[in-house]
Parts: C-alpha cells; sequence; structure tokens
C-alpha cells in the first residue's frame, strides 16, 4: 500500500506524516501524532467533536482527508493555552462548570474560539446557533453558553483596554 | 468520640463551587478517554455485524482471512467460553452471536489488523451465510400469539403460565381495592400511551484497549461506568478470574446508564488472547446506535378516578415494556415509579417484560420512570383540564410526605415532593404571563436512588495532604464533590486532596456508577473514611503524648489533649502527625468497605413552556424550569449540570428522539443526522432551584440527582403541548408529523 507524504503546520509547527489516501486528518492527528484532544464522536460530521480550525476555519477533521493537509495551517485543542496560561475561554469552561464529562469541549472550545475571532460580541441566539454543530449530552447547553458569552465580555474588556 | 454526630454541622467546603480536579486536563485536551490510549505493537479490532433482524447463522467462512497477512487474528462465538448460564450468558449472546442473528447490528465475528483500516477490509472477507427469518419489533405485536419467537425458554417464574415465550417478566405492585376506589370518583380517565426507544446519546464512542496473555492475565483500559463490572464479566465471558483481569477506568465521555453494560471488552481480549497483542476496539457510531443501549419502547395502559376536589380515588396501570432480544426491560421500574409521587389508598401497577428483534436495552437515566410519568402526568393533566383545577394544587393534593405509604410498597421516610411543588407555585416562571399560542406544562418525577457496594481509601500523605482512591467512574463531577467532602472532614483545603478512580487490582469491588449513587454511597464512604482517619490521627497523638485514646480530642483540624488532667501539649496539627508517621507507627489510611442503606428516594416538579406552530407541526420550547430536591448539594454547580442535562435529554425525547426500524427490521436512523439530539439552538435556558430537604440515610443529607430530573420531562412538555395547540399527544416522540397528525385527527 502507498503512502502520501504530508507537511504540515500543527499549533505553530512543521510536521510530516505518512497516510494512506482514506486516512481522515483526525485519525492522522490522533493515530500519526498522539494528538487525542481532538475527538472522534461520529465519524460523519454530525457531532462537532473533531473540529479544529484548519487556514482560520472551523471544520470536522472527521470529513477532511489527511492528506489534504498539505500545506495547511491547523489549529488543535492542544494549541490553545500558550506559555502555561489557560486561553480565556478554557478558564472561562472551568468558572462556569461548562463541561460535565468533557468530550465535546475539545471541540466546543475550538468552535467558540473561532466565534470569538470573527465576533468578540455574539448575542446568546448567535452563540447557540454558532455551537449548533457541536453537540453536548451532558450539559444542556446552558454553562457552555454562559461561558462563551463571558469570555467574549472579558476579551472585548482586555481589547478596550489596551 | 462521636464522629457521626454531623447531621447538623455547617459546611465550610461542601456547598461551595471549587473548579474541578479534572478540569484543566479536559479544558486543554490531555484528559485520556477510552480511545485516547496507545500501546506498543497495539493491533486494532473491528466487528462484523449481522445486517438482518432475525436469522439463522447457518455458516461463518473466515478462509479468505487464513493466508491475509494483515489478519493477527480472527475471533467468534466459538472463542467464548460455552458453559455460561443466566445473565452472564445473556451478555455473551448480546455481544458475540451464537446460533441466531437476534437484531440488525449484532456481532458475527470481530478481527484484528495493524490498522483499522486494514480491519474494515477484512470484515469485508468473511462470508456469512444466513437463512432469514420472521422478525417483530414492536411490543404489542410481540406479544401476540402468532408472534415470531425470539428465543424459548427466556420466562422467568414470575411469568403466567401459557404466555407466549417472548414475554420474559411480569411484575405485580400495589395496595388498597381498586374497582372500590373508582367508584367512589366522579371521573374517571384512561388512556394507552406509547414511547419509542430512545438512545442514551453520550458523545464518545465505546472504547477500550485490552491486552490478554495466553495464562488468561489481562489488562483492559475503556470507558464505563463500573470497571469492577467489567472485569467480573470479562472474566466469566472467557474463562479467567476477576482477579487477573485488571480493569482501569479511563476518563468517560457520557454514559447515562448505557456505559454499565459491558459490549467490546471481552471481545478485544479475546483477539489480543490469539494474536498476543494489545487490541484495541472503537466503536462507530453506528454501531453504538445499533449495537448498544437504547431504552426501552413501551405500550402503556393508565386508569385514574379522581373527586371534583382533585382527590385521587383510584389508579392503575399497565406497562408493557419491550427490552430488546433478552429479559431484563425495566417495566418492575416503569411499574413502581408510576404513582410514586402520589398518597394513594387504591392502587395497582402491573409490568410486562418482552423481547423483540432490537438490541438489548441498556438502563438510561431512570430506567423506566421517565416513561411511566409521562402516561401517568398526562392523565392528571387531563382531569386538571376538565375540572378546572390548578395543577400545581391536584398534584400538593395527592402528594405524599414522610410516612405515607408508597404505592410500591415501603413507608417514605423524610422526602421533599411538597417542597419542590410548592418552589414551583412560588416561582417566578409559574407566575410569568403566558404568550398567545404558548401552553405551560406542569410534570412531577420520582427517582429511588440506590447504595450498593462501595469502598474507598484515603491515604496520608507526609506533607499532610490526601489522596482518596474510589472505584466509582466519574461521571458527574464526583472526583470534585469527593475531595470538597474530605477537605471537609479533614480541615485540609480542597486544593490538597486528590482524588483518583482506582483500578480493579487497587481497592476492593465497587459497584458500577448508577441508581445516582455516587455522591450518596461514595460519598458517605468517603466520610465515614475521613473519619476512620481521624480517629487514626488521634490514636497516634495520644501515643506521642502517651495518653490513652479517651484523652485526645479532635477539632477543626488539630488532635488535642481533652482536658487538664492530659496535660499541657501543644495541639498537633494533620501536617505535624503526618511529618513524624513513619517514626510513630507508619502509614495512616482510613478505609470503609460496605454496602450502605440508607439511599433517599428524590422528586423532582418541572415547569415548561411550548409553542407549537399549528403550520408545521413544530414544537419550540421557550422556557424551562427545574426544581428538584438534591437532600444536600456538595457541589450546587454540578447538582445544576445534572438537573438541566435531565431536562435537555427529555427534550430530545419527548419531541425528537426515536429508533425507527423499517419493514425488515433494519434501523433506518442509525446516526446523529437521523436521530437528532437537542443542539444549543433547540434549547432555551434551563433555569433551576435545588430544594434540600436532608436524607436522613445519609451524614450530610445526600439523596443524589443524575436520574429524576429526566422524569418530568415527557409529561411537562406533552402538557405544555396540550396547553398550546389543544391535542392530548399519547405518543413519543411529538415530532412534527406526529403533532400534524393528531390536530388532523382533533379537527377531523
Amino acid at each position: 500500500m502507498k503512502k502520501v507524504h504530508v507537511s504540515t503546520t500543527i499549533n505553530g509547527t512543521l510536521k510530516e506524516f505518512l497516510c494512506d489516501t482514506r486516512e481522515t486528518l483526525l485519525d492522522a492527528l490522533r493515530d500519526h501524532m498522539l494528538l487525542t484532544g481532538t475527538k472522534e464522536g461520529c465519524g460523519t460530521g454530525d457531532c462537532g467533536s473533531c473540529s479544529v480550525i484548519f487556514d482560520g476555519d472551523v471544520i470536522c477533521s472527521c470529513l477532511t482527508l489527511a492528506a489534504e493537509a498539505e500545506g495547511r495551517n491547523i489549529e488543535t485543542i492542544e494549541g490553545m493555552a500558550e506559555g502555561g496560561e489557560l486561553h480565556v475561554l478554557q478558564k472561562k469552561f472551568l468558572e462556569h462548570a461548562a463541561l460535565q464529562c468533557g468530550i465535546c469541549t475539545p471541540g466546543i472550545l475550538m468552535a467558540s474560539k473561532a466565534l470569538l475571532k470573527k465576533n468578540n460580541n455574539p448575542s446568546e441566539e448567535e452563540a447557540r446557533f454558532w455551537l449548533a454543530g457541536n453537540l453536548c449530552r451532558c450539559t444542556g447547553y446552558d454553562k457552555i453558553i454562559n461561558a462563551v458569552l463571558d469570555a467574549a465580555r472579558e476579551i472585548r474588556e482586555e481589547s478596550d483596554g489596551v | 468520640m462521636a464522629f457521626d454526630n454531623v447531621s447538623a454541622k455547617s459546611f465550610k467546603v461542601v456547598g461551595t463551587r471549587p473548579e474541578r480536579p479534572d478540569g484543566i486536563e479536559k479544558v486543554t485536551g490531555q484528559a485520556r478517554f477510552g480511545a485516547d490510549a496507545y500501546l506498543p505493537g497495539m493491533l486494532h479490532g473491528a466487528i462484523l455485524r449481522s445486517p438482518h433482524a432475525h436469522a439463522k447463522i447457518l455458516s461463518i467462512d473466515i478462509s479468505a482471512l487464513e493466508n491475509d497477512k494483515s489478519v493477527k487474528a480472527v475471533v467468534t462465538r466459538n472463542d467464548f467460553e460455552c458453559n455460561l448460564t443466566g445473565e452472564d450468558w445473556n451478555i455473551l449472546e448480546n455481544i458475540m452471536a451464537g446460533e441466531k442473528a437476534l437484531y440488525d447490528g449484532h456481532a458475527i465475528a470481530a478481527v484484528a489488523c495493524s490498522s483499522l483500516l486494514e480491519a474494515k477490509d477484512a470484515l469485508k472477507k468473511i462470508i456469512v451465510q444466513y437463512e432469514i427469518l420472521p422478525h417483530v419489533t414492536d411490543v404489542e405485536e410481540a406479544m401476540k400469539e402468532n408472534a415470531p419467537v425470539i428465543r424459548e425458554g427466556s420466562a422467568r417464574s414470575s411469568v403466567p403460565k401459557g404466555m407466549h415465550p417472548n414475554i420474559v417478566g411480569y411484575h405485580e405492585s400495589g395496595h388498597g381495592d381498586v374497582e372500590a376506589g373508582f367508584k367512589e370518583a366522579d371521573l374517571i380517565l384512561e388512556e394507552n400511551f406509547r414511547t419509542e426507544a430512545a438512545h442514551q446519546g453520550y458523545i464518545e464512542p465505546h472504547a477500550c484497549l485490552a491486552t490478554m496473555m495466553p495464562d488468561g492475565k489481562g489488562e483492559v483500559w475503556c470507558c464505563t461506568q463500573g470497571h469492577f463490572n467489567v472485569a467480573k464479566v470479562c472474566a466469566k465471558l472467557l474463562g479467567s478470574d476477576a482477579s487477573q483481569i485488571r480493569v482501569t477506568a479511563s476518563e468517560i465521555g457520557g454514559g447515562f446508564g448505557g456505559k454499565t453494560a459491558v459490549f467490546i471488552e471481552p471481545v478485544a481480549l479475546a483477539l489480543s488472547k490469539k494474536a498476543t497483542h494489545p487490541v484495541k476496539i472503537v466503536m462507530s457510531r453506528n454501531e453504538i446506535f445499533r449495537a448498544t443501549g437504547p431504552t426501552s419502547s413501551t405500550s402503556m395502559h393508565v386508569k385514574i378516578g379522581m373527586k371534583k376536589n382533585g382527590k385521587i380515588t383510584a389508579a392503575e396501570g399497565t406497562f408493557k415494556l419491550q427490552g430488546g432480544a433478552f429479559p431484563g426491560s425495566p417495566m418492575a421500574e416503569s411499574a413502581m415509579c408510576a404513582f410514586a409521587p402520589y398518597e394513594l389508598d387504591n392502587v395497582r401497577s402491573v409490568g410486562w417484560d418482552v423481547m423483540c428483534n432490537r438490541p438489548k436495552q441498556a438502563a438510561y437515566r431512570a430506567p423506566g420512570s421517565p416513561m411511566a410519568a409521562f402516561a401517568v402526568e398526562s392523565i392528571i393533566d387531563e382531569f386538571c383540564k376538565r375540572l378546572k383545577l390548578d395543577p400545581i394544587e391536584v398534584r400538593l393534593i395527592n402528594a405524599v410526605t414522610e410516612g405515607s405509604k408508597s404505592s410500591y410498597g415501603p413507608k417514605f421516610q423524610r422526602i421533599g415532593l411538597v417542597e419542590t411543588l410548592e418552589a414551583a407555585k412560588s416561582h417566578p416562571h409559574y407566575a410569568a404571563p403566558i404568550e398567545r399560542g404558548v401552553g405551560r406544562g406542569i410534570s412531577c418525577g420520582f427517582w429511588f436512588n440506590f447504595g450498593g457496594e462501595t469502598c474507598v481509601s484515603l491515604a496520608l500523605s507526609e506533607d499532610g495532604t490526601a489522596s482518596l482512591s474510589v472505584g466509582t467512574p466519574d461521571i458527574g463531577g464526583s472526583r470534585a464533590s469527593m475531595s470538597q467532602i474530605v477537605s471537609e472532614e479533614l480541615n485540609i483545603p480542597y486544593e490538597k486532596v486528590r482524588a483518583t478512580v482506582a483500578d480493579t487490582a487497587t481497592l476492593g469491588y465497587n459497584e458500577i456508577s448508577h441508581g445516582s449513587r455516587v455522591t450518596f454511597a461514595t460519598g458517605l464512604a468517603t466520610i465515614k473514611a475521613a473519619q476512620d482517619m481521624k480517629k487514626k490521627l488521634c490514636l497516634r497523638a495520644a501515643k506521642v503524648w502517651g495518653l490513652d485514646e479517651e484523652a485526645v480530642y479532635w477539632e477543626e483540624g488539630y488532635v488535642k489533649p481533652a482536658g487538664p488532667n492530659a496535660g499541657d501539649h501543644e495541639p498537633l496539627s494533620i501536617a505535624d502527625i503526618a511529618k513524624t508517621m513513619g517514626r510513630t507507627g507508619g502509614p495512616i489510611v482510613g478505609h470503609y468497605e460496605a454496602s450502605p442503606e440508607g439511599a433517599g428516594v428524590s422528586f423532582a416538579t418541572h415547569i415548561v413552556d411550548a409553542k407549537v406552530d399549528k403550520e408545521t407541526g413544530f414544537t419550540s420550547i421557550e422556557r424551562y424550569t427545574v426544581i428538584q430536591d438534591a437532600g444536600k448539594a456538595i457541589h450546587p454547580s454540578y447538582v445544576e449540570g445534572q438537573f438541566q442535562g435531565g431536562a435537555a435529554q427529555g427534550i430530545g425525547w419527548a419531541l425528537n428522539e426515536e429508533y425507527i426500524y423499517d419493514k425488515k427490521g433494519i434501523l433506518q436512523n442509525a446516526g446523529f443526522l437521523d436521530y437528532r439530539i437537542p443542539v444549543a439552538s433547540d434549547l432555551p435556558k434551563i433555569d433551576t432551584e435545588i430544594i434540600e430537604v436532608p436524607n436522613p440515610g445519609h451524614p450530610y443529607g445526600v439523596r443524589g440527582v443524575g436520574e429524576t430530573s429526566i422524569c418530568p420531562p415527557l409529561a411537562a412538555i406533552a402538557n405544555a403541548v396540550s396547553s398550546s395547540a389543544g391535542i392530548r399527544m399519547k405518543q413519543l416522540p411529538m415530532s412534527p408529523p406526529k403533532i400534524l397528525e393528531a390536530m388532523d385527527d382533533n379537527n377531523g
């Protein structure tokens, strides 16, 4: 079986791997790079657990072939905290008890990060619709939405303060 | 020293909201769940599943795999124990078919290869010859005289003679004379109700990594609600010993009852034994829907008699639950929970356990109770509408209180149903004006809660900090609440406690994390272990001071001499004693092992505003309030989380979620696209109010909160739909086509 060579940037670092042409980006992240923070919940793009940021856009890594990562810039949950400091969204998720089991949390954090980059003042409705592609079975979403809106508030305050 | 007298204490740490100890791992992607383990030389397993609902397996031809270098092991039923009986046999038959495939998705064979892609390719080369048999997936159809027989000889002795072999269990409970009670009624209402199977829908697939040596020694890493049970079941199915199979529970990505069952671990062990390599199996979502869970589907009949003033005179219910191709549906729980909120002189409940060509049902959050509440609370609401009575007042008139004889037998101790109803009555939601087109619904719900075998160990470190080992997987933030309890008892900071879910080789047997038992039973065990440690700390200080045990006492984190006669000793802190414990008698460890009795039942009242779009039949939830008795909330944020999660799952079950089988008995919606669970934009904010009526059976008053929250939503939403659209929905889910059909019937 002939494998494909892929060079891609993951969380700011250039990575190389060999993959089967049928392998998904999710499998490559997990099985080849042991970046297991990105989760598989369905494998069919319905649950959002495998959300990563791909050249700035949120995508389901289970619907993307690993070979498509060539030359791209990928952000995963493992790159969210920087220099030993949690991202404001991560802090707010802890503060608001916005996770129960935590399996959907990496995907929701990545999707939320992309939201707040586009819009740092989302309404509750906007946040709920943005995250409608990320299933959570534990929380009823209430505390997640609270955490995202609170993080947005803090990001706005920080940018106003500069 | 009276360490047991803690019921009246005021808490310092219990009741606060510290950040969870497993939080940073979970927000940084470092937490290791079932599928996140890798081992050197690891293989990937995959399972071939039946494409038929009911078929005789004539042959399984694996000859094409024999020369395939990529295939490291193949297993079929022949690779498991052959002399099992009872539930052990049921579990084996469910995870690897024997003579027949009993449902769409039933496991037939499994392979292990170096990669998952190779394993999936290998499955395609296995040739299975089936003889397709007639099938049945509907509970009423399965009870009929000419229904296809799933399996002869499965009925329990409780089933009356002469019934169809698919009827495998019977339950009856109640008291009084229901016929006499109905004669006293001013109005009698009776109705049939149906609910469809709903899946637990945990986002994390079942996953395990297993190693088994030819001598029968095994290691398993898996996501489960009960790893001690996994060890027990695997040992039985593979002919090994429970002590030889060490199981470590990974972080668990949701369970809701569905991960109390064992599916893939014995298969991975069997493959590993043949391949002498570790084998990882991760279920696909399609496999999860077809072959795990879901809850039972039901057919129910409920009849209630009521006086004009709202007093119930008699109640009677029949609850038929199909549990898939095996006995064990929670029909007794349906029958017992149905009328539990009400004090009834005359009540009778009957349950039937029925087999169908569907996957073996698994527990789902208060198994059996939500469906029964849907039927009973819908009828109560209909009485309120016809007799023009307030729905909360009617429930208050009939509510059980301390000393009431429950509908299922025992007398209730102190309970909090009335408190939840009073809180609902005075909640701003109940007083809020109702917008045009919106309907408001109320429902109560009940769950038993549970104790069970529990064992914990609390070790003191030399620096005065504490390590707590528990044997109940953390499915709702229990490491946070257990750490709070240790902190409370020992007077050390919350951050100085580390709670770990220990593996099966480290602790004695712990029953599964189910029945809302963890905060109650593991919490009680943790309190007792901390008290045991305090006793040992006192003994150690007494020894150092050369005093009797009675001459010292514990206060606020210090051991102190009891009085002037005991001498002038500086109080010793935990840290002081810990520092020198190696020289004063060795390690200090607190223990507790028991099966705590005294679980406290709990009740909830939910208020929901729903709006039915009469054009499309779509129901939107406009406002939702959960009021539930927690007994004592150790960590209120996680109690609220359980309330909200139960309500959200109930909303999904009420409005959308259902198993849809085609005429051939094949599941039509085995994925999250077609089996649609609530998403963020489907739901409003879910308001919560925690009621604390202490459970007399727990030192802090804890009842357990995980399950009761899913009992009221089905009926509360049906009642709101009735108010909004003027239709009484007797069938779940209340999806748009069914709402439109009911409105058409109403108009016709």
